[in-house]
């Protein structure tokens, strides 16, 4: 230490001294993400993803004295789709493609930004997004467009080890928060428009080193590969990507993933069978990756109904008929769910917007399809009833929250293609019902030319114990924002149209709106610091921060 | 803030301009670039290049690296595009160097025909570097390095990557100097009497954010300080005494060898 005695002054870094709290999660603090309310320690704020918090400061009756705390103003132009992390007094998010940045919560000021460079290969079907990170320990981990996982120390921003998981040339992609279960990262791939098999990895959280992989496509000879019938080779560019973090069930140390589409996406004839286990929930051993159970929302799916939405996992008194440990799932396929979690049956379900690809379910939950005949519109269209957006769910008010898009339509014409490396592998292209309009209306940009004719938007609320929409808050365009609840009773939600919505939970009365120019594409968080609570959402390119007036 | 304080940041914002300047210029002419770049870049040319272009820089028909003429570029940084992207339609191929690499093979090309193996000093050796790191220097009493090492100071596992040789062998000779003015220690006294110091690392017109001497990111309103200062000295002592030349070329051959994992 000779050299550091020269240095000894007024400044001396002392690092000698006792190590005092700095980013350190462990999986035990995981388990109880809820019991620390300050935080946002997870994409879906718990393992049981119920995008909820026991924060009471803001409440309805005081809600309309939020005000803007501060912005943070993204470097790059793609959607806006983090969910922030919040971890003991520092706030880290994800830039697309792939940069990470640390930043105060309290004034969105930055400590430090880590920026990668995703290959050139890489080749995701919508966008350059990136939807967050996970936390254990003193490190983050985040998963990259050209399917890299990369250990970042939370305190430098520096990567600690960095590991390949798929080839990006072939449509393999990451765009997903990584979950962390235990001592493991478990991420999925995207890649269902490229022919690609998917799968779901852990990895060891010290080393990178993998632990199990499960192929959501059974290979020849596994239990469930006689749904891939007509020969070939249609199992291994069968798609079934996972392109959003799951959750967990600690009881039964099983982690629920959504499955997405079956490749090619829109003609079904080139893949017949029901396609496991594409458009299903899957439920894993945490440990070994090992299939508990699946659940398939959309067998032989004509429509790209991705199965990917976050399943939401709630406890409610035990019945006859189910454990009392449920799943509830409102699916892009326009029907919503309530499973029991501990052993994948049907509990009920039932349409939330408008359908006719199905009229019903049968006592087991498959859909009792009617297909529309050529030409004629299927509801809901292809980007679904809902989507990727996360809904939330509130132990207060026992109600779930969705992002709904009603009356929405699509054409569907199925079209022979072959398959390709990197190529996309899609089977046609759906159109709108209006001549003119947009096939995969994404956004309706700033001037809103796509009307009442072709659908409207609506956060609604679902009581879970019927099935029965509760509420609703219409929209005029469609919505891509999630939501979050809290326990004193006030949902958050920002629409694709600009504005951001403080509702009351127990019947959608507006508290409050304030708008802030670009597309809500993001669940809101909150979290506190001191005795402060904020709340963050993303609109445009820009992390708007709320506070109450002080 | 005290006048005194408020007197030692004028000061520093002073010092700290010239210094960014120096830090940014972009030598054009042969003279301005440093002898561990030129020595860097020479052991890269050696390395990569040779095969080609040959020892004396004109092993390619019609290219002579020795003329100090070249045909796609004029300035350092075309010649540093040309490096990095190649030459479209011709046997040079776009290559992945980094921005220490560029700095380093543009400095020995524009010093190709002086530039002497003989006079110059030893090549520094990255493994004795390594242990000079750990052992004789302690410089990972402070610093980082592939997840190794306190964080109150700089991680250095990356950089090779972003700092020229001729940047880090000032670092060595005078800490105080070749430190960006971003890095410089702080002292802040809060309204209640607690003391912090670290290392800034952001700061704005109201708020400074640093790493504490416990590791920790810390954020500070100013208008809440009792007292905020800014020290004008590196943390760092000098190694200008404690390493000899050769020492001082083996650890800048380990640090430019800490790429990260990128």
């Amino acid at each position: 230490m000779r050299t550091m005695t020269r240095a000894l002054g007024p400044f001396a870094l002392a690092v000698l001294a006792p190590l005092v709290a700095r980013a350190d999660v462990s999986y035990e603090r995981l388990l109880r993400a809820g019991s620390e309310p300050q935080n946002w320690l997870t994409y879906s704020g718990s393992y049981a993803s119920q995008r909820h918090s026991t924060l009471r400061e803001i409440k309805p009756s005081n809600a309309a004295n939020l005000e803007l705390k501060w912005v943070f103003q993204a470097q790059s132009l793609e959607s806006f789709e983090t969910t922030p992390l919040v971890v003991d007094g520092v706030m880290y998010l994800t830039e697309a493609p792939d940069t990470v940045v640390a930043l105060d919560p309290a004034t969105g000021r930055i400590f430090w930004r880590y920026q990668y460079n995703p290959a050139a290969s890489a080749r995701p079907c919508c966008g350059r997004v990136n939807r967050g990170l996970a936390i254990l320990g003193e490190r983050l981990y985040m998963a990259t467009l050209d399917d890299k996982l990369i250990a970042l120390d939370a305190t430098t921003g520096q990567p600690v080890w960095q590991k390949s998981v798929a080839d990006p040339a072939v449509g393999y992609a990451m765009t997903l928060a990584p979950l962390i279960v235990k001592n493991k990262v478990i991420v999925g791939v995207a890649g269902g428009e490229y022919g690609i098999r998917g799968f779901i990895a852990a990895f060891d959280a010290a080393t990178g080193e993998e632990a199990w992989r499960f192929y959501t496509i059974p290979a020849p000879g596994e239990p469930g590969a006689d749904s891939w019938k007509g020969g070939g080779d249609s199992w291994q560019h069968g798609g079934a990507s996972v392109w959003l973090t799951g959750s967990y069930d600690p009881e039964l140390n099983l982690t629920y993933w959504g499955i997405g589409n079956p490749g090619p996406d829109w003609n079904p004839s080139q893949r017949p069978g029901d396609n496991l286990y594409s458009d299903s929930v899957v439920a894993l051993d945490a440990d070994t990756g090992k299939l508990k159970w699946h659940f398939q929302f959309t067998p032989n799916d004509d429509y790209d109904y991705d199965s990917v939405q976050v399943p939401v996992l709630v406890d409610l008194p035990t019945t006859s008929v189910t454990s009392g440990k449920l799943m509830l799932w409102a699916n892009r396929n326009g029907f919503f769910y309530v499973l029991d979690r501990k052993t994948g049956e049907f509990v009920r379900g039932n349409p939330f917007v408008k359908v006719n690809w199905a009229s019903g379910l049968d006592e087991r939950g498959r859909p009792i399809e009617t297909p529309q005949p050529e030409g004629a519109v299927t509801f809901p269209g292809v980007q679904g009833g809902t989507n990727w957006y996360s809904p939330s769910y509130s132990p207060s008010t026992q109600l779930f929250y969705v992002s709904a898009w009603e009356n929405y339509g699509s054409i569907f014409r199925p079209q022979k293609v072959d398959y390709a490396p990197g190529l996309q592998f899609v089977g046609g292209l759906p159109g709108s019902p209006l001549a003119g309009a947009a096939n995969l209306p994404r956004i309706r940009g700033p001037i809103n030319n796509w009307t009442e004719a072709l659908g409207n938007g609506a956060v609604i609320a679902i009581d879970p114990r019927t099935g029965a929409q509760r509420w609703r808050v219409p929209l005029a365009d469609v919505s891509t924002g999630g939501i979050l609840t809290t326990a004193s009773d006030v949902l958050f939600t920002a629409s694709r149209d600009g504005y951001f919505y403080v509702l009351d939970a127990r019947d959608g009365k507006q508290l409050w709106r304030t708008t802030l120019g670009g597309a809500g594409a993001n669940g809101p968080i909150t979290y506190s610091v001191g005795s402060a609570q904020y709340v963050a959402v993303s609109s445009g390119n820009g992390l708007f921060v709320f506070g109450l007036r002080r | 803030m005290s006048i005194e304080t408020a007197s030692r940041i004028a000061a520093w914002i002073g010092a700290s301009i010239v210094a960014a300047a120096a830090a940014h210029a972009q030598p054009q002419h042969a003279g301005q670039y440093e002898q561990a770049d030129i020595e860097y870049g020479a052991r890269l040319y050696l390395g990569r290049c040779i095969i080609c272009h040959g020892e004396r820089g004109d092993g390619m028909p019609g290219v002579n690296l020795r003329s100090g003429r070249f045909k796609n570029a004029s300035t350092d940084r075309e010649l540093s595009n040309v490096i990095r992207d190649g030459v479209a339609g011709t046997a040079m191929a776009p290559n992945a160097y980094s921005d220490s690499e560029l700095t380093a093979l543009v400095s020995y090309l524009r010093n190709f025909g002086s530039y002497d193996p003989g006079r110059s000093g030893k090549p520094g050796d990255a493994e004795r570097g390594r242990q000079l790191f750990q052992g004789k220097g302690d410089c990972g009493s402070c610093h980082r390095v592939n997840g190794v090492g306190p964080r109150a100071a700089p991680d250095l596992s990356n950089v090779g990557a972003i700092r020229t040789a001729g940047t880090l062998q000032r670092y060595l000779l005078d800490p105080t100097d070749a430190m960006l003015p971003i890095n410089r220690p702080v002292r802040v006294v809060k309204r209640d009497g607690t003391v912090i110091v670290g290392r800034r690392v952001n700061e704005d017109t109201h708020t400074v954010q640093l790493v504490d001497s416990h590791e920790r990111l810390v954020s500070l309103d100013k208008s809440q300080l009792r007292e905020y200062s800014i020290g004008a000295d590196a943390t760092m002592p000098s190694f200008a005494n404690v390493f000899d030349e050769d020492e001082r070329a083996d650890i800048v051959a380990y640090l430019l060898s800490l790429k990260g994992t990128n």
